[in-house]
């Protein structure tokens, strides 16, 4: 079964995660990198992006001609998805373990950053008959 | 490559790779070997012609990266492998294709991964054509089987065939996984990749080995029934958008009936020859769908009968729900909305949609359109299979507007 985990930030998020010490940097990126090689190499990786500083996020929907209209003001409070990982495991348990684990990703002096990541199931399943 | 090619190369595939780990002992080095002698088949076999003797052709393609592969590890190896060729030379090939099935099936494995490498070493397949069926990338399938051969390897299962006390449960394990293969097949709508490679019809030609191999199994025959009584309606579950079609709306003319036919034979054949199990049962109440000429013609006091038995001889959740359907198609859908409530306090359904979607439907029948339409409603939250929303929600709409709510 697959399941996206999406990981949420806060807006700041990606201005606090650029202040960090650069050993605490490079610690959370090293974590980033091995939590990615294991998936991959427990056949459970379909797919991982990590998303670009919402600073360069737009809001768009269509105008009554079709044609864009852009939004990029967003309210301070807004959580950003910072990155997501589509993973096909044999459990939801399997998938909640490996949210928890990318949650618990280093931060200030190592210490997990404990990161909401939202669990939700992707529509891959096979039908039934219906009588 | 001319599809007569394709066919024997897939069919000759496990035997390939039965001889080559009997002379070698090395099942995850055999099995990559076998492949590599496949992939150089399917290469050189449509440029050049189909060599005089396929399968010596294949042996000595493979064995000679068997070779390779042991120079690399030690040359001590390849002196004593050279003997055990000798050796295992004449030992019956025949077997090999069921021992690799229930090695590949092992309890060891995760469905997943049994799944997965019973279609690449048993069925042939290439590591991209499996990865593209279940829609990941082929490194993680790739990944995938060679941990299955690893925990093989490590659970240290000999290349023989099980002994007379394990051989029921390892027999049953190998036809759990081929049929959870069909049902991962029975359905074009994961996407266009997969009718590049159609898992069901792989299951059916690997059942059809097996039966062939173990042609009294009860069982065995009754799952082949079972899988050819079912993907003979395949083409008329489907609406040309994807849509699902639920079976009493099928177009019946749409239905293969040379299918039909070889699996009511099939289904005869094995039920006169006494044991009776849980695919044979299955595979009776598809054949009794299958003639009816129309959804009004059904013969529900008969699967009602078949359930009965079904019931007693298995106690899966799903087979209770389906018993309920019967129940409520012949003593009415009151009858059946009682049997639900058990369900309901047994538990093992919880939060599964089909049992909602059952009461939708019974709820339906009863005409408590209102209640219907919720758990219509409830049951598309559910499911994880986009037709099946859209065809739930399609059923909510369609009672709304009947209704006007």
């Amino acid at each position: 079964m697959k399941y996206i985990l999406m990981m949420h930030c806060p807006r700041t998020g990606y201005d606090s995660f650029g202040s960090m010490p650069k050993k605490d940097i490079q610690a959370h990126i090293a974590f980033m990198h091995s939590y990615n090689k294991d998936l991959r190499e427990s056949g459970e990786w379909v797919d991982g992006q990590g998303l670009a500083d919402p600073k360069q996020a737009k809001l768009v929907r269509a105008g009554k001609d079709g044609a864009p209209i852009t939004d990029g003001v967003f309210p301070e409070s807004k959580e950003f998805l910072a990155g997501y990982w589509i993973i096909d495991v044999e459990s939801p348990e399997r998938a909640c373990q490996l949210a928890a684990k990318a949650s618990a990703a280093p931060g200030i002096g190592g210490s997990p950053m404990n990161m909401l990541i939202e669990v939700r199931q992707v529509m891959s399943g096979p039908p039934e008959e219906f009588s | 490559m001319p599809l007569d090619a394709e066919a024997l190369l897939r069919d000759l595939a496990p035997q390939l790779l039965g001889v080559v780990i009997r002379r070698y002992r090395d099942f995850a080095a055999a099995e990559d070997a076998v492949q590599e002698a496949l992939i150089a088949a399917a290469v050189q076999w449509p440029r050049e012609g189909l060599p005089d003797h396929p399968k010596a052709w294949l042996i000595q393609v493979a064995s000679r990266r068997m070779t390779d592969h042991i120079r690399r590890e030690s040359a001590r190896r390849l002196r004593e492998s050279a003997v055990a060729i000798d050796l295992l030379e004449h030992e019956s090939e025949r077997d090999d294709t069921l021992i690799l099935l229930f090695m590949c099936c092992h309890s060891a494995l995760t469905p997943s991964s049994a799944i997965a490498l019973t279609l690449r070493a048993v069925g042939g397949l290439t590591t991209a054509e499996i990865a593209s069926a279940f829609l990941v990338p082929e490194a993680t399938m790739a990944q995938r089987i060679s941990r299955a051969k690893s925990t093989i390897k490590a659970s240290g299962v000999p290349f023989s065939l099980p002994t007379e006390q394990e051989r029921a449960d390892r027999l049953r394990a190998v036809l759990h996984v081929l049929y959870l293969i069909f049902n991962e097949g029975y359905t074009s709508s994961g996407g266009p990749q997969l009718q590049r490679c159609e898992l069901s019809t792989e299951a059916i030609r690997l059942t059809r080995a097996v039966h062939k191999l173990l042609p009294d199994d009860g069982e065995v025959a009754g799952l082949l029934a079972l899988m050819l009584l079912t993907d003979a309606r395949r083409v008329a579950r489907t609406g040309p958008r994807g849509e699902l079609i639920p079976l009493t709306q099928q177009d019946r003319t749409l239905w293969d009936q040379k299918q039909i036919a070889e699996g009511v034979a099939l289904l005869s054949e094995t039920l006169s020859k006494g044991s009776i199990g849980a695919y044979q049962l299955q595979a009776a109440i598809a054949a009794v769908h299958d003639e009816a000429p129309r959804a009004e013609d059904t013969d529900w006091p008969q699967i009602l009968a078949l359930y009965d038995l079904l019931k007693r001889m298995s106690d899966n959740p799903m087979v209770l729900l389906n018993h309920a359907i019967a129940v409520a198609m012949v003593h009415g859908p009151s009858a059946g909305l009682d049997l639900l409530n058990t369900l309901d306090a047994d538990g093992r359904l919880a939060g599964h949609h089909r049992l909602d979607a059952v009461r939708a439907h019974l709820l339906e029948l009863s005409g408590n359109h209102q209640a219907a339409i919720e758990h219509y409603r409830i049951a598309a939250g559910l499911t994880t299979n986009i037709p099946e929303r859209d065809y739930l929600l399609t059923q909510a709409a369609r009672l709304r507007e009947h209704n006007n709510v």
